[in-house]
């Protein structure tokens, strides 16, 4: 379990985290989700601490991270894949974690292979690793405390779409067995597809929070017929509120199924009839994004 | 996740030291430095059996020059000790897994200790095969061997809270070589320096403990000098690791 309350960060003049609160629980996986430079990575290291916050608190396990005895032994942790020393290898990497945390270094091959990090490449410099292998490795390292938490800073960034699908697989399956997962991306297709809470932050604030299902939740229904017009006022006649795109087809305010019946019952022939696409967080990112892009 | 819940405890000092040691020498610079400074220590003896007179050839003097040389670059590891979890961007591992700050220098400074004394050691060991071979003097005072023990010490926690001061492996390496040699020409050229350097001066009042001729008034000169060079950049980078962000 994750807790952030109140949660500001400033650097002189600029607020780059700005008054948040949002909590993780167990058998969960929140994506953070924000473009680059809107205080994710900050807000991480905080509930890390490693940076001091203006204001607020943050709590893992129910207590503040610095509190933790041993804390690899119950929170997984990735902020950064590439801040590793170049000059070990990856093996080498995980054997200092397994030694710090006190944990058998028969671990260390085991989370090799679980990673898919070969015995080649667990015995190369991590100076050579592309930043998908570095980032098997940060899991791997995440991992080795057998942790009930994980915080990860951009896992899928450079991995291939098998790594991304492997990252997927491993961490919904830790969130199946209780644990609580918490990962940013800057990418929502990327969160999408892993995460089941999300938390939408941008320029410091939170923008929207909830389960994915609602935010992503179909904003309406998209119905086409042969007849358009005979279909509009049908539907106005219903007293169901519908707006025209110029393509001819109407956003509807009403499920599906309702759309479906009443146009059977009016006996018009329809084209196409499904949920509207989520709009609503896509739009919001969109415009979160580009304005990053404005500002860049 | 594990059925059996463990209350997991405090990684214990002993075992934070050992993962520092093994951080200073699992690294390509690391193992180098150690083994070049093997080297140095052996190449001054057998210099030594090759041009030295008979004076120099015993063990106590032989002691007193690897002493010298090892004190050169030995303390360049555990400076790298510090410094590299800020070049090598290590630090935000390091202390997510142990975010008690202080836990981790007390960690680097015993790993350094224990260089200190290993080093201390090789010197002891390189001098004895030497004079074997020799066939010198064997007498040696056990304070000798105590005070050439220490002045590695001094060198080595010199450089390693240097490195924790300024957190940055190229500048601390030339301010620790640089630094003591600006002060030294300082005390020279300005009037009415030169009696007191004794107190600060690092070549001046670590000397006679590298030579193990240590007396009196001379003991209180090194620990004053001791508590300028280590304690303070210790105690600034201390508090400056402890409000320090880490990125």
């Amino acid at each position: 379990m994750i807790e952030v309350q109140d949660l500001s960060k400033r650097y002189g003049s600029q607020l780059a985290v700005n008054d948040i609160s949002f909590r993780c629980e167990p058998g969960t996986i929140t994506g953070f989700l924000g473009p680059n430079g809107a205080g994710k990575s900050t807000t991480l290291r905080m509930i890390c601490g490693l940076t001091p916050p203006t204001a607020g608190t943050t709590a893992v396990l129910g207590t503040s991270y610095r509190k933790l005895p041993n804390p690899g032994r119950q929170v997984g942790v990735l902020l950064d894949a590439s801040a590793q020393h170049q000059g070990r290898s990856g093996r080498e990497v995980l054997r200092l974690t397994a030694d710090v945390l006190g944990v058998d270094n028969r671990r260390v091959p085991e989370l090799l292979e679980r990673v898919g990090l070969p015995k080649a490449a667990a015995k190369k410099r991590v100076g050579n690793y592309s930043l998908g292998m570095r980032q098997r490795l940060g899991i791997a390292q995440a991992l080795m405390g057998e942790p009930e938490v994980l915080i990860l800073d951009e896992p899928a960034n450079g991995l291939d779409p098998e790594g991304i699908f492997w990252m997927r697989e491993l961490l919904r399956d830790f969130a199946d067995r209780a644990g609580t997962v918490l990962l940013s991306s800057h990418l929502l297709r990327e969160v999408e597809v892993i995460a089941d809470q999300l938390v939408v932050i941008g320029e410091g604030k939170i923008v929207a929070q909830g389960a994915k299902a609602e935010l992503l939740a179909a904003s309406g229904t998209l119905v086409r017929g042969v007849d358009a017009e005979a279909l509009a006022e049908g539907l106005s006649a219903a007293g169901l509120a519908a707006a025209a795109s110029p393509d001819g087809s109407l956003v509807v305010e009403a499920e599906p199924e309702t759309v479906g019946r009443l146009a059977a019952e009016l006996g018009l022939a329809l084209i196409e009839l499904r949920p509207a696409d989520g709009g609503g967080l896509e739009q919001l990112f969109l415009t979160l994004t580009s304005r990053e892009e404005v500002a860049a | 996740m594990s059925a059996v819940a463990v209350a997991p405890t405090r990684p214990p000092l002993q075992r934070l030291t050992g993962v520092e040691l093994r951080k200073s020498v699992d690294t390509r610079a690391g193992f180098w430095l150690l083994l070049l400074n093997a080297l140095v220590v052996v190449a001054v003896v057998v210099l030594v059996l090759a041009v030295g007179n008979d004076e120099d050839q015993t063990f106590a003097s032989m002691f007193g020059d690897t002493i010298g040389v090892a004190s050169i670059l030995l303390p360049i590891v555990g400076l790298l000790l510090v410094t590299s979890e800020w070049s090598q961007r290590t630090a935000l591992t390091t202390f997510t897994l142990v975010p008690e700050r202080g836990r981790v220098v007390l960690a680097k400074v015993l790993a350094g200790c224990g260089l200190a004394l290993a080093a201390t050691v090789i010197c002891l060991v390189s001098a004895a095969i030497g004079n074997l071979i020799a066939g010198g003097s064997w007498e040696i005072e056990l304070s000798h061997i105590g005070e050439g023990a220490l002045y590695e010490l001094f060198g080595m926690l010199g450089a390693l809270a240097l490195g924790l001061l300024l957190m940055h492996s190229a500048l601390a390496i030339v301010t620790y070589f640089v630094l003591p040699t600006v002060v030294g020409i300082v005390v020279e050229v300005v009037p009415g320096l030169d009696d007191p350097a004794k107190w600060f001066e690092p070549t001046r009042s670590t000397t006679p403990v590298s030579e193990g001729t240590v007396n009196g008034m001379e003991w209180a000169y090194f620990g004053v000098t001791a508590a300028i060079w280590i304690g303070i950049p210790l105690v600034l980078g201390l508090l400056r690791l402890a409000r320090h962000e880490l990125k």
